[in-house]
């Protein structure tokens, strides 16, 4: 129980982000346009891949010969830059559809 | 090298102010594009900043970092330019599952570097535990939804009593995270009853969800795979993961609900088996009804002689590719003096916005874009309906049929028409997997085959008339 005590004190600021963040994150996003749902949420999801970062850490903090660390790690980063990558291409790819609609519309 | 900390504490900051105005002008239609090239910019600036950030004792690794990440992205890149617009759902999905399974990765071996004799019930061990579980889910999850939108699963594969089965698994991989937590030391053999037990809940938890509403699952792990993220930002105490995982996992779940909002259904009634468990009860109406079958020259003089003609396009355009055919149609149509327009469902296709996506890139004006309720008003007055491949959004069980799964769901009107021509590949019913009484109706007609092959004839007919 200590522990999570100690756990809670010291990340205090890390849990204070948190709860603005979620409230944040909804107030954002109360109105959108239906045409809009497809690729928010695909640009939403390539936010989603910044677990890129801790997978960053998680290898730069790695011993070159922890082969479970390394293999692991580097199929993390990989995987996640794909998730992070492909997700803005291929969101920027739908929107830039809504643009031309926009031109062939004035 | 404090300098340099503080900078990049710094930077990190500019990253979540990119993401939050990235996914505030994501949400409105003309900022949208730039709005996705903010955050993407973030995204940089975040693994640039990771990249650099002083680490004591670090070995860094950079060759195989930079190796990783340029395999990623160069396989996202060339994933992202080749796919079609038509597989986009799929597409986000099994990116999502991607994402989900690096947290996975990062969790699995968080648990592993956890020297063996710390004791598990801390605040670190739990979110590991927790960014475990969830990046699981996530992963397995998303590759059900990404293999039943690819149609390599129907949603015939029923698992057995789905309900009690997935309440069985939560317990289960709830419990196994408990008692690896509760043990006096890590034991690693633990971690991977728990890995295994997430993945399979992760299955169960998707599998039994009809195929028309895997957007709404999607969008659901989507925000998973935010929390995940959050989490495993926790255990690094890293801000950007922390603030950029609940962000999109808040506003994923808004978004959640803003879908079963846009299909008239709750996010409750999605997940606790909608379509597929009631889909049994209205199979056997079809009964031995007749449908009545059309020629491509018998639709095609309707066409060219109505005054108003309505297209009301769903997934099968999609399939078919026809969205520039249907175009071509249109043009046609509207050079012999006919008004047509086209009536989007705002779930027809698999996801939201789908058809819009599709019609936008074949270079339909907006303004011949119908939104539901615009086009409802429209259609008593219309000659013709031609219904391209959409089923369950112009399905009137929705509102007469309490049985109907999908009762509730607004949807087209297209009945109330002089005419309705249903184009589609046979009788089968749609993607929920229910028979729809509008193709029985004494209005309609079916043209049975591909849609692309039988627009392309319609437009031949429509020239020699």
């Amino acid at each position: 129980m200590d522990i999570i005590l100690q756990f809670l004190n010291e990340n205090l600021t890390m849990i204070y982000l948190l709860v603005f963040a979620s409230y944040l994150g909804m107030e954002i996003i109360s109105k959108v346009p239906t045409v809009l749902h497809t690729p928010l949420m695909s640009g939403a999801n390539a936010i989603s891949g910044v677990v890129v970062i801790g997978a960053i850490y998680l290898l730069r903090q790695s011993a070159p010969n922890d082969y479970f660390a390394m293999i692991l790690g580097l199929l993390g980063i990989t995987l996640a830059t794909i998730n992070v990558v492909g997700g803005f291409a291929v969101t920027n790819r739908m929107l830039e559809m809504f643009n031309k609609k926009k031109k062939a519309k004035s | 090298m404090e300098a340099l900390t503080t900078l990049l504490n710094y930077t990190y900051l500019v990253s979540i102010i990119l993401f939050i105005i990235g996914l505030k002008k994501l949400s409105h239609p003309e900022t949208a594009r730039k709005g996705n090239l903010m955050a993407a910019a973030g995204m940089g600036l975040a693994i640039l900043t990771s990249l650099i950030y002083p680490i004591e004792g670090a070995n860094n690794n950079y060759i195989w970092i930079l190796g990783a990440l340029i395999v990623g992205a160069t396989i996202g890149l060339g994933v992202a330019k080749k796919i079609k617009m038509t597989a986009m759902p799929e597409m986000v999905s099994l990116f999502n599952g991607l994402g989900g399974a690096s947290t996975m990765l990062v969790a699995l071996v968080e648990f592993y570097n956890y020297p063996a004799a710390t004791d598990p019930l801390n605040g670190q061990m739990i979110t590991t535990a927790f960014a475990l579980f969830v990046g699981s889910i996530s992963f397995t999850g998303s590759m059900i939804a990404y293999g039943k939108l690819q149609g390599f699963l129907r949603d015939s594969l029923v698992l057995p009593a789905p309900q009690v089965l997935n309440i069985v698994m939560l317990v289960l991989s709830i419990g196994a995270g408990a008692f690896l937590l509760s043990q006096p030391e890590i034991n690693f053999n633990y971690v991977l009853i728990l890995l295994a037990l997430s993945l399979v809940y992760g299955v169960t938890f998707v599998t039994p969800i009809g195929g028309g509403d895997m957007p709404v699952v999607i969008s659901l792990l989507n925000s998973f795979t935010g929390i995940g993220a959050a989490l495993a930002g926790l255990i690094y105490g890293n801000q950007v993961m922390i603030f950029g995982g609940i962000l999109v996992g808040a506003s994923g779940t808004i978004l959640t609900v803003l879908m079963c909002n846009a299909m008239n259904r709750s996010l409750f009634n999605v997940v606790i088996g909608g379509f597929s468990s009631s889909g049994k009860a209205a199979a056997g109406t079809d009964g031995d009804q007749v449908a009545k079958e059309a020629t491509a020259t018998d639709v095609a003089i309707q066409l060219k002689y109505a005054q108003k003609a309505i297209i009301v396009p769903g997934y099968g355009l999609a399939v078919a590719q026809a969205q520039h055919t249907i175009h071509e149609l249109e043009k046609i149509l509207a050079e012999e003096g006919v008004d047509v327009k086209y009536a989007i469902h705002p779930v027809a296709g698999r996801m939201p916005g789908h058809m819009n996506v599709l019609l936008a890139e074949a270079d339909v004006p907006y303004e011949n874009l119908l939104e539901l309720e615009a086009a409802n008003k429209e259609f008593p007055s219309t000659d013709i309906v031609l219904v391209v491949g959409a089923n369950d959004v112009v399905n009137p069980a929705a509102k007469v049929d309490e049985s109907s799964p999908i009762y509730g769901m607004p949807i087209l009107d297209v009945e109330l028409a002089k005419n309705v021509v249903v184009m589609k590949r046979s009788m089968n019913p749609g993607y929920a997997g229910i028979q729809n009484p509008l193709f029985f109706g004494e209005k309609t007609k079916m043209l049975f085959g591909d849609a692309k092959k039988s627009i392309q004839k319609l437009i031949e007919e429509v020239g020699n008339i």
